[in-house]
């Protein structure tokens, strides 16, 4: 398919741009296969470059013979085009309709960039399975690497290459993988260096109503326990959802079962509710016409505060288990692809300081959402704006993002990266010039060649000068547990994502560049003292 | 007690103060409460343990304390009671009266005349050809709750002003506020007409004429009534009101809608009653934030300031802002609109001015409103903390516009209702003359001023507030929060956040140090001293450190299996051991006593911090000091 067949009118000129707390601009707007392009004429203003995958949704508006295009985008950006002709307008219109909502993969745009900077090093390599088991096999010798699922035909959603406890073979896993949800055999998420103790993850058990169980699984969820030790049982589900889970033939474990492990069941919310509280929390911060008790009823009724919450104190749950209780945790919810990785994807970021850096939390979003079968091409096809019906959309990453960002905000010293990071892998899972988020699991990112055929988001990242963008100044290294207060006074709604677009961000830019300022120039102090005394002692020595 | 840390300790009761010192060889933290900022003592019924008490401060700290003698917490229930409780009118059982801070007489005078509110005058460019002091209310003539000296329209004639203030409620005539000189408009301020439904008074027309007057190249002025109209409306039968536009030529009027005193004391107890909740759920807590609507009110004063401001700045026009009596609503949006107006309110010092100025001279009454003596309950209402409040508010939005930090403007909240000095005082100016203050207490602003160093904002840009001399913030809802500094204390309960503005603050003052060394290595004299200083201020910048301290229990609302139970049972066994005396954590104390020498060990903000230091992993960089020697 040609992407000109659905191009009407590929130019306009006369186009006025209208952006929140920015002056307009006028100038020429322009479709290509990929982008709704706006310049104007005078050198010095800056152009507009919107990728159509960027756009959720659009709505027309005639006034006479100009026609008002309001632009939507999945970053939650609100943008107005006025457009001189009734014809261009509509034209225009229904072009960028078609371009952003193309349904085949590979027509997206990064099978089309090119990267336009050197890469220094390629983040399709930068963070591979067999690399991170090699950080384990130095502190443990307990768990190794299974080829079981090297043509992914065990479980379509995990990787080739797993860890698994040494003493279960690869024919026990494939038996234990009929007994899981999507073939999702618990494997190891997370090892705890300071007591040994560790974090599982896995689809929910297939009971049924008539209480099926498999041995092999006990075994290999036993085998990860030390002799006399209990472990806990972390489902995502309230029991009553995780009870009606049994007729539709999935279920938890028993205590039967299980007798050497507590379950306990908390309360994340199903992704359709989830993707509904984020349309309910975007209209109401939209709205600035809003009274303020309005306003405080339309963030209430969102419940997104309620589902942070929710999700920070599980995975607090997790780490207190691991780090304070001294035991190993297993986690699950349904498919284990969503609830599942926010929390033991937090609850690394609360045990573990690497997660904390900036290429930790690339390698921790690498394995617990990319390899671990996150669906992002499911999950974030819509944003909040989206008119059509949702499907398979969830924000469920963004809600890790958040909980993420609360952590920071609680603990501003102890994270290697700015809230920016945050945002920009918000941005790039809804729409991106790179590879890295497309497709729903490993299996799918080999089909499609990704690694070949497009550029990885890390390749971007990890430059000199973007690092330099994204690294917190206030950082310093703190290897120790992070406890977060999940007290609802101590979550606060993330304004670099929902208010984004809503306000002017000029006085707070002033206070980050007078924080970075006061930090360098004591760094530079520091040198200058430095070299000042070596100076002095080597005089003192020469005097001698 | 169930969530929170406990402490156990020996309490000790002075004539001014209790005092718990925690029994901890190592730290031996002490908690000093003040009488006087004690609100309310209550006994609940016993626990096995023993008998309890709940001391309530006006700070919104809260402290249980257990006792295991039922006896000794009888007698200590009725000597706190009666120690927090000054009978009626008897200012002389106040603290300040008995305060003595180990300083002269001179200073202490030295203290009083520190603010000079005439040379702030002098600053906004008044007396000048529009406005000059009036002699009409020397001795208190006119009105007895304004202060002596006052500005007026040069044109505002005696006879102008004694008829105007006898048409005003309590005799409250338009009075200059704030004078902005770049385009010569005013803030006035006085009470409301006594106008009823008809009447009228030709030298309070004169008078307000005369104030249009005052700005050159303005054909009216924009008179503010603060309230709801629908109040003023009301106020109308008892034969007071509003304007009317048609007997005042050229005056436009704008309602804003700031609710009385009463509404306000409720909707702060509901705040308060929020930042208490135990383990709320977000639906409790939002809905809880709603219904006080507290933010709500605290919009409606900034949004008056924010009228008021937009009217002098941008059009160049006059405004008098009066509500009923003129000494709530309006000093709070006088105040707010002059802040938004001068970058000098918005330094530690100006704003000390602008308080001494708009609320304690203009008779602010602080001794009915915070009650300072056991006086009428309905007199009482939080009228200074929120305009505290909306600075704070402000702060937030303009990180880099204020001299001053988060925990100055809890240390005036706090003396607002100590009692501690004599700055806050009385109901006026008469009163405080009347009562000799000045000679027998002490004013709060220069021993604020010697402390300056705790309060400052390491973000501040003097050389942006030149740039950008009026704020004009956003009260679109979304921009206001719940301040967490003064009304949740639960939080505090959970590891202290790291704070970045105390970090900075640190780092500040190393670079000052670096500087100081820097041009001792350059200039050359002896050296090795300085090494020390280097390791000794690491110490602050481990603040940033602040890890973790115990979790709280994440586990409260699961039901069923096991945990929870486990830990409760861990908490009640933790109780049953250690029979003395428990204290939560989160009401260690703000107030510092400013007696020199007790200073080091009851400051509250550094123990807090000192505790986690040791825990701290490393030193980091700035630790590690060049090993050359």
């Amino acid at each position: 398919m040609e992407f000109a067949e659905l191009i009407k009118t590929p130019r306009v000129d006369g186009v006025v741009l209208h952006r929140p707390f920015m002056p307009t601009v006028e100038g020429t707007l322009c479709l290509t296969g990929h982008h709704l392009i706006l310049s104007s004429r005078q050198d010095n203003t800056e152009e507009l470059w919107l990728l159509h995958s960027n756009i959720d949704s659009i709505e027309k508006r005639f006034v006479g013979s100009l026609g008002s295009i309001i632009v939507k985008c999945k970053d939650l950006r609100v943008i107005q085009l006025d457009i001189p002709g009734m014809e261009e307008c509509l034209n225009i219109a229904s072009s960028i309709e078609a371009l952003s909502t193309l349904d085949s993969v590979s027509l997206m745009y990064p099978f089309f960039y090119r990267p336009m900077f050197e890469v220094i090093e390629d983040g399709w390599n930068s963070f591979l399975p067999e690399d991170a088991f090699k950080d384990l096999e130095s502190m443990t010798d307990e768990w190794r690497l299974s080829e079981v699922n090297k043509d992914f035909s065990v479980c379509p959603s995990y990787p080739a290459l797993v860890a698994v406890p040494k003493d279960v073979n690869d024919d026990t896993l494939r038996k234990v993988a009929t007994f899981r949800h999507s073939g999702r055999f618990p494997i190891l998420s997370y090892y705890h260096k300071k007591n040994g103790m560790v974090m599982m993850r896995a689809g929910q058990p297939l009971t049924g109503t008539n209480g099926r169980r498999c041995k092999e699984d006990e075994k290999l969820i036993n085998a990860t326990l030390r002799p006399g030790k209990r472990g806990y049982i972390i489902d995502t589900r309230t029991i009553n959802v995780a009870q009606q889970a049994k007729a539709r033939g999935g279920g938890f474990e028993s205590e039967a079962n299980y007798p050497q492990w507590r379950r306990i069941h908390k309360a994340i919310e199903r992704a359709n509710i989830l993707q509904e509280s984020l349309i309910k929390l975007v209209e109401a911060c939209n709205d600035q016409s809003h009274s303020m008790d309005r306003w405080l009823s339309k963030l209430e009724a969102s419940n997104w505060q309620t589902h942070v919450k929710e999700i920070l104190t599980t995975a607090c749950l997790a780490a207190q288990c691991i780090d304070r209780e001294g035991a190993s945790v297993l986690v699950h919810g349904t498919d284990g692809t969503d609830s599942t990785l926010q929390v033991t994807s937090l609850a690394q970021i609360i045990l573990d300081p690497a997660c904390r850096t900036i290429r930790g939390f690339q390698s921790l979003v690498e394995r617990e959402w990319l390899q671990a079968g996150h669906p992002f091409q499911q999950r974030c096809a819509q944003s909040a704006y989206s008119n059509s019906k949702p499907r398979q959309e969830a924000p469920v990453f963004l809600l890790f993002l958040d909980c993420v960002w609360q952590i920071l905000r609680q603990f501003p010293c102890s994270f290697e990266f700015s809230e920016s990071l945050l945002v920009l892998l918000f941005e790039h899972a809804y729409a991106s010039q790179f590879g890295t988020f497309l497709g729903n699991s490993a299996a799918e990112r080999t089909k499609l060649s990704l690694p070949e055929k497009t550029v990885s988001l890390w390749s971007w990242v990890n430059r000199p000068q973007e690092l330099e963008r994204l690294t917190n100044p206030l950082y310093e290294a703190n290897s120790l547990v992070i406890w977060p207060s999940v007290a609802p006074q101590s979550l606060l709604l993330w304004e670099g994502v929902f208010l984004r677009w809503n306000r002017s961000s000029k006085c707070l830019d002033e206070a980050y560049e007078e924080m970075v300022h006061i930090i360098e120039y004591n760094k530079e102090l520091q040198n200058k003292v430095n070299s000042l005394r070596r100076q002095l002692a080597q005089e003192l020595q020469k005097e001698r | 007690l169930s969530h929170l840390r406990a402490s156990v300790g020996t309490l000790y009761l002075s004539a001014t103060h209790s005092i718990f010192v925690e029994d901890n060889p190592e730290t031996r933290k002490e908690t000093w409460v003040l009488h006087s900022m004690v609100n309310s003592v209550e006994m609940p019924s016993n626990s096995p343990a023993g008998s309890q008490l709940i001391l309530r401060c006006k700070d919104f700290r809260v402290l249980q304390i257990l006792i295991p003698q039922e006896r000794d917490c009888l007698d200590i229930h009725a000597s706190l009671v009666r120690l927090s409780r000054p009978g009626v009118f008897k200012y002389s059982e106040l603290y300040c009266l008995s305060f003595n801070p180990n300083v002269n007489k001179e200073e202490r005078e030295e203290s009083w005349s520190f603010i000079d509110l005439m040379s702030d005058y002098r600053r906004m460019g008044v007396p000048n050809n529009l406005w000059v002091m009036t002699a009409a209310n020397s001795e208190y003539r006119v009105c007895d709750t304004y202060p002596s000296e006052l500005f007026v329209p040069k044109s505002a004639a005696p006879t102008i002003i004694t008829g105007s203030s006898r048409f005003r409620s309590r005799g409250r005539f338009p009075v200059l506020s704030y004078f902005h000189q770049d385009t010569l408009a005013a803030v006035c301020r006085c009470s409301q007409p006594l106008s009823g439904f008809s009447g009228r008074c030709q030298e309070d027309e004169m008078m307000l004429q005369a104030v249009m007057r005052s700005n050159p190249g303005s054909d009216f002025i924009y008179v503010v009534d603060t309230r709801p109209k629908l109040n003023a409306m009301a106020n109308r039968a008892a034969g007071k009101g509003y304007e009317n536009e048609d007997h005042y030529t050229n005056i436009k009027l704008q309602f804003i809608g700031i609710e009385n005193i009463h509404v306000m004391r409720s909707s702060q107890q509901k705040i308060i009653d929020v930042g208490e909740m135990r383990s709320p759920s977000m639906t409790d807590f939002l809905w809880g934030l709603e219904n006080s609507g507290w933010l709500k009110h605290i919009k409606a004063i900034l949004d008056a300031g924010v009228f008021i401001a937009r009217a002098v700045a941008d059009e160049g026009i006059s405004v008098l802002v009066h509500c009923s009596d003129g000494w709530d609503r309006t000093t709070q949006a006088c105040s707010v609109a002059s802040l938004l107006l001068d970058p000098y309110y918005r330094t530690i010092r100006g704003l000390m001015v602008l308080i001494e100025k708009d609320w304690i001279s203009f008779g602010h009454k602080f001794s009915h409103r915070y009650a300072h003596l056991d006086g009428d309950p309905k007199e009482v209402s939080p009228v200074m903390d929120q305009f505290l409040e909306c600075v704070w508010q402000l702060s937030e939005q303009f990180p880099c516009a204020f001299e001053f930090n988060e925990r100055f403007l809890l240390t005036i909240h706090t003396h607002v209702y100590s009692c501690q000095y004599g700055t806050f005082l009385g109901n006026s100016q008469r009163e405080r003359k009347e009562l000799r203050l000045p000679e027998r207490t002490h004013s709060v602003w220069s021993q604020l001023w010697k402390d300056r160093v705790d309060f400052r904002n390491p973000l501040f840009k003097a050389d942006l507030s030149q740039s950008q001399r009026v704020l004009r913030p956003n009260t679109t809802p979304y921009c206001f929060k719940m301040w967490k500094g003064l009304y949740s204390h639960i939080d505090k309960s959970m590891p202290p956040c790291q704070s970045p503005a105390d970090f900075l603050s640190a780092m500040r003052e190393e670079s000052q140090q670096l500087e100081e060394e820097i041009a001792a290595l350059t200039g050359r004299p002896i050296v090795w001293e300085k090494t020390e200083v280097l390791k000794r201020r690491t110490t602050h910048l481990q603040q940033r450190h602040l890890g973790p301290d115990p979790p709280t229990s994440y586990i409260q609302p699961i039901t069923g299996h096991g945990q929870a139970v486990a830990l409760k049972q861990a908490n009640q066994m933790a109780l049953n051991k250690e029979p003395n005396l428990y204290l939560p954590t989160e009401c260690h104390s703000k107030l510092k006593d400013h007696d020199p020498d007790d200073c080091s060990t009851c400051s509250d903000r550094e123990s807090g911090v000192a505790d986690l230091r040791s825990r701290s992993s490393s030193g980091g960089d700035y630790a590690k000091d060049p090993d050359w020697e």
